[in-house]
């Protein structure tokens, strides 16, 4: 009983882990502050952005004057002196979530991060399940046809098991 | 190696019916899903004669409508109303500009009170919006498409410029794929709308 | 003539495969071969029609017929001979024709194979693949005509139709709008056929599940017939992948070569059921054992061909890749819908038969880790799959569009793949049946210290990045435990056989292609990962406005702008096309020549320029969508370490390929 409120609980520790994992937020980089924002720093910015006007292509790659008036908008908001999360913000705001490269941590969008570390344990856990099963039939041989299937897969691989053979002799 | 393994007349059965049960649900939320984007994907336009979906614009700064900052759909009920998507981006956009303009002077005119014209900026910076706003001296409530919520509700894949006329009782009565290319192409959809 | 020739063709090709699935379901259900033989030489009539046809297309294609619609949308009389050929796959409609005949290629060369000891299976085995390909030529006849003309309407609109539209009169354009330009590149050339029969080819190895299902022949034999064509098939997908990811490197000027693109993905996913299926058919080849779970990843890798075919061509997903809006949508979804259904009905319906009495002895033998493996395998694809379709679900449920990026994708895959470079490492070495802690540990020391070896001396080198110094070490281990390999058999033939060393590895290699050959895929895999890791850890990037005369550097470069050229050339293109100078440690090395070309359309091209070593690729990109003059002209430059062996691993990767599946002998 213990043991198994155990596993439930390492599961539930390796569930809240592998989602902290997909979700991990990333650390901005500092910007340094000048008067006119370089290519450079609005890049790092852009290309952590999608215009709704070229979908799928980051903003610091996509070729539209949309887009090159973004970047001019974030050119001028880092003269201002505004920090990355807070343009990012205002294109959120001003677009909608569909401008982040993933969807915010937020609300509805969590189901974005946890089903797949969730799907994922899931069929980790019933290859555990089953593995065990699996095991506890090796270990009460049920039949005859078991042992025939070891036999029927020795011949068939019996240059790999001769070779096997060989090398063991060597040593 | 199991060719010797007799293969049936066994008695066929199938998988536990709690499987079959759960991969099925899946399999079905997953095709209703596909079948609705599909859906989407193939009828991406609200359609003449459907009742358009209500919206909120937030108009910039120096614009208003009542003298309130922010339109409702539903407050112009009563009126048509012609709602045009546009961008500074937009070479096409700027086409048609002076011509709406024009439009609007001319119904604020000849029928106070019957005909409103909305601009909706789309994907737009509002720098470069507001001086499109100033260079084609455009005067009619004008606001911009917040979190690209109001082009969404009209049409999935919006192309600027876009224009909606909507009847007196909130019924789409045209869609304009691209620029109006002139004064009396607007007319000519509008004036049969105030019964000339 | 041409026209109406193709178009007749093409219909009597349908008319041919109805009669072949017509013909095969009448012989199963009365038992008289027959029939069913009947129906085997139909299908492989389809080939030489669909060839006609395809003929008939090209023809019109390379003489400029553009009064049809198709040749008008992707040629132009500019365009020179072999792209006008390769234009049959530019577009939706000649794209279905090369589909189905690259299908009729596989189905006639399966129906032409000795069926003397698999007679039950032929009739599905051509149903299955005749329903396929009807579904294929009726899209293209009912939807998406490569053969319709343009007509003029009375009130002078133009229309695009196969048969003349009353008072409508022919129009004969005397020139077309051209290929997109994008397109106009070797790599895509070869991509989509490439990436097409992947695809394809993963039919028949359906069909024979499909066969082995309905006639409840579900021992191992469709298995074994099918493993060669599983292997093409995958072949086929992985030189598609490769393709298509250098075709953005050198095309698309974002200085990288895979963008998590949703379209990349839905062709990236059978591809990883794909992998995980030519692992767990060893371990029932081997031991009996997952009939179902193969079961499960055929009938899923070529779901996931439908699905990821139906998302590109019905516009479904928004994408760099996707097809113009099109009218086959729904069609193709009933087809999913179909097939789906109808292979999970017979799954299930078969479920019990294919139970084999599981017995493992140990979490460390071959066949429980290549369980794990398919299982990272899985993980990796839940995770694309889910991706893909929560833009979908977030559209549906919220109103809201969102995107699901590279972040998204690296972050979440970025372990599994780290574990599955550990198991190629590990499971070579343990041993069907039995493997134990020991045995394991004493087979893999000696390339496991070799690898401990590498991030220490990497870290002596001043690399700090912990995930590179983790991904480099497990290289090194999978190359070490591969050669390992290599060395320890032909040690072994060398003291049993008294050969030469150089002779002992190459017999023994000969004898057992598969094994050896595929430690030379594992190890080509390994070495794109090398490329991968270089490029997405260590990438790095400056843009700048240059005057001619400027130097920027960048990791050790230093490139100079030396001159600004604008020319048009003799297809119609406007080039504008600088003069660059690399020099490493003060000393010139090469000149580049990034450029971009306007196309007539309106369409630019931004064509990088590359110099490219072994050590790193200096990729300067002229960044064509700022203001460009002669006296600032912006430059996008980036620093790609390593990504060459991204692509000299996709070489090697043929050579084991090659190895692993070159026909042999019957039990050589």
């Amino acid at each position: 009983m213990d043991k198994k409120r155990l596993r439930i609980s390492i599961f539930v520790l390796l569930f809240l882990g592998l989602s902290f994992l997909f979700s991990a937020v990333q650390v901005p980089p500092a910007l340094a502050q000048e008067a006119t924002p370089s290519d450079d720093e609005v890049n790092a910015i852009a290309r952590q952005l999608y215009c709704p006007v070229c979908e799928n292509t980051p903003l610091d790659v996509c070729p539209t004057e949309a887009c090159r008036q973004w970047r001019d908008l974030i050119r001028q908001m880092l003269a201002e002196g505004r920090t990355e999360d807070e343009i990012k913000q205002y294109f959120v705001d001003n677009y909608g979530a569909r401008v982040l490269a993933e969807p915010p941590r937020s609300g509805f969008f969590w189901l974005v991060y946890i089903v797949p570390p969730a799907a994922i344990l899931a069929a980790a856990f019933f290859f555990i399940r089953a593995f065990r099963t699996w095991k506890q039939m090796a270990r009460e041989p049920a039949g005859g046809s078991a042992a025939s299937d070891g036999e029927a897969s020795q011949t068939r691989d019996d240059y790999a098991a001769r070779l096997e053979a060989e090398l063991e002799k060597r040593k | 190696m199991n060719e010797n393994n007799p293969t049936p007349p066994a008695p066929r059965r199938g998988a536990p019916l709690w499987v079959q049960i759960l991969v099925f649900a899946a399999l079905l939320g997953l095709l209703v899903l596909v079948g609705l984007g599909l859906a989407r994907a193939q009828q991406p336009i609200i359609a003449v004669g459907a009742a358009v979906p209500d919206f909120t614009l937030t108009l910039f700064d120096g614009y208003a409508y009542n003298g309130a900052g922010e339109v409702s759909l539903t407050d112009l009920r009563g009126q048509v109303v012609v709602i045009n998507f546009w961008a500074s981006w937009c070479k096409p956009c700027e086409e048609e500009a002076a011509d709406l303009e024009a439009a609007w002077r001319h119904y604020a005119a000849q029928a106070p009170g019957r005909v409103i014209f909305l601009g909706i900026d789309y994907v737009d910076t509002e720098p470069q919006a507001r001086s499109y706003l100033a260079k084609f001296e455009i005067s009619f409530p004008n606001g911009p498409d917040m979190g690209t919520r109001i082009s969404q509700a009209f049409n999935r894949t919006m192309g600027v410029p876009e224009t909606y006329i909507i009847d007196q009782n909130g019924i789409l009565v045209h869609v304009q794929i691209g620029p109006f290319l002139s004064v009396a192409e607007i007319q000519r959809i509008i004036d049969p709308l105030l019964g000339r | 003539m041409f026209i109406d020739f193709g178009f007749g063709i093409l219909v009597l090709t349908l008319a041919v495969t109805l009669f072949s699935i017509a013909a095969a379901l009448y012989g199963f259900y009365t038992g008289s071969p027959r029939w069913v033989e009947s129906a085997r030489r139909a299908m492989q009539l389809t080939f030489p029609l669909i060839t006609l046809v395809a003929l008939a297309l090209i023809y019109l294609l390379v003489s400029g017929h553009y009064e049809v619609q198709f040749v008008y949308s992707v040629t132009s009389n500019e365009m020179p001979l072999y792209l006008k050929i390769t234009a049959l796959w530019g577009g939706q409609e000649g794209s279905l024709i090369l589909w189905a005949w690259l299908l009729a290629v596989f189905t006639s060369a399966v129906t032409l194979r000795k069926w003397d000891r698999d007679q039950e299976l032929l009739p599905w085995v051509i149903i299955v693949t005749a329903i396929t390909l009807a579904f294929f030529l009726a899209l293209v006849i009912f939807f998406e005509n490569p053969f319709a003309r343009w007509w003029i309407l009375p009130d002078n609109t133009p229309v695009a139709a196969m048969f003349q539209p009353s008072g409508a009169v022919p129009a004969f354009p005397n020139n077309g709008e051209g290929l997109n330009p994008l397109l106009r590149h070797p790599g895509m050339i070869i991509h989509p056929p490439m990436l097409y029969l992947g695809f394809v080819a993963f039919v028949i190895p359906y069909a024979f599940a499909i066969a082995a299902l309905v006639t409840g022949r579900t021992d191992d034999r469709w298995l074994r017939l099918t493993r060669r064509w599983t292997l093409i098939a995958w072949l086929f997908l992985s030189i598609g992948l490769v393709l298509g990811a250098r075709w953005a490197y050198d095309v698309l000027g974002w200085g990288g070569y895979w963008g998590w693109d949703p379209v990349e993905i839905a062709a990236f996913m059978p591809w990883l059921t794909g992998t995980a299926f030519l692992h767990s058919v060893m371990i029932q080849e081997k031991r009996g054992l997952f009939k179902q779970w193969n079961m499960i990843l055929v009938i899923l890798t070529y779901s996931l061909v439908l699905f990821g075919t139906f998302l590109t061509r019905s516009g479904v997903l928004s994408s760099v890749h996707a097809f113009a809006q099109s009218a086959i949508g729904p069609m193709f979804f009933s087809f999913i819908g179909v097939t789906f259904i109808t292979s999970l009905v017979l799954l299930f319906h078969r479920w019990k038969d294919l139970t084999a009495t599981i017995e493992m002895k140990s979490m460390l033998s071959r066949e429980a880790l290549f369980l794990l493996n398919n299982l990272l395998f899985i993980g990796v694809l839940i995770i694309c799959f889910w991706g893909v379709v929560s833009p979908l679900i977030s559209e549906l449920a919220t109103g809201q569009k969102i995107t699901v990026g590279p972040p998204f994708y690296e972050r979440a895959t970025s372990p599994l793949w780290g574990a599955l470079m550990l198991l190629m490492g590990v499971a070579p070495l343990s041993a069907w049946g039995k493997s134990t802690f020991t045995t394991l540990g004493k087979a893999l020391w000696k390339p496991a210290l070799l690898a401990a070896l590498t991030p220490l001396m990497l870290a002596a080198l001043g690399m700090r990045n912990w995930v590179a110094l983790l991904g480099f070490t497990l290289v090194a281990l999978v190359i070490f435990v591969s050669l390992h390999e290599y060395w320890r058999g032909a040690r072994a033939r060398q003291k049993a056989q008294g050969e030469g060393f150089l002779t002992a590895l190459a017999r023994l290699a000969a004898r057992n292609r598969r094994r050896y050959g595929g430690y030379i895929i594992h190890i080509s895999m390994v070495i794109m990962a090398i490329g991968i890791l270089g490029i997405e850890i260590f990438q790095t990037e400056t843009q700048r406005n240059m005057a001619i005369g400027d130097q920027v550097e960048l990791a050790g470069y230093t490139v100079r702008y030396d001159s600004l050229a604008q020319f048009p050339y003799s297809d119609g293109r406007f080039v504008t096309r600088a003069v660059m100078s690399v020099f490493k440690a003060g000393e010139f090395v090469d000149e580049i020549y990034p450029r971009y070309d306007l196309y007539p359309g309106g369409q630019p091209m931004t064509i990088p320029g590359v110099r490219s070593t072994l050590v790193d690729d200096l990729y300067v990109v002229l960044v064509n969508w700022e203001n460009v003059s002669a006296t600032q002209t912006p430059f996008k430059i980036y620093h790609n370490p390593l990504v060459n062996w991204l692509w000299i691993g996709s070489g090697i990767f043929i050579l084991g390929y090659l190895l692993a599946a070159w026909p042999q002998k019957e039990n050589g």
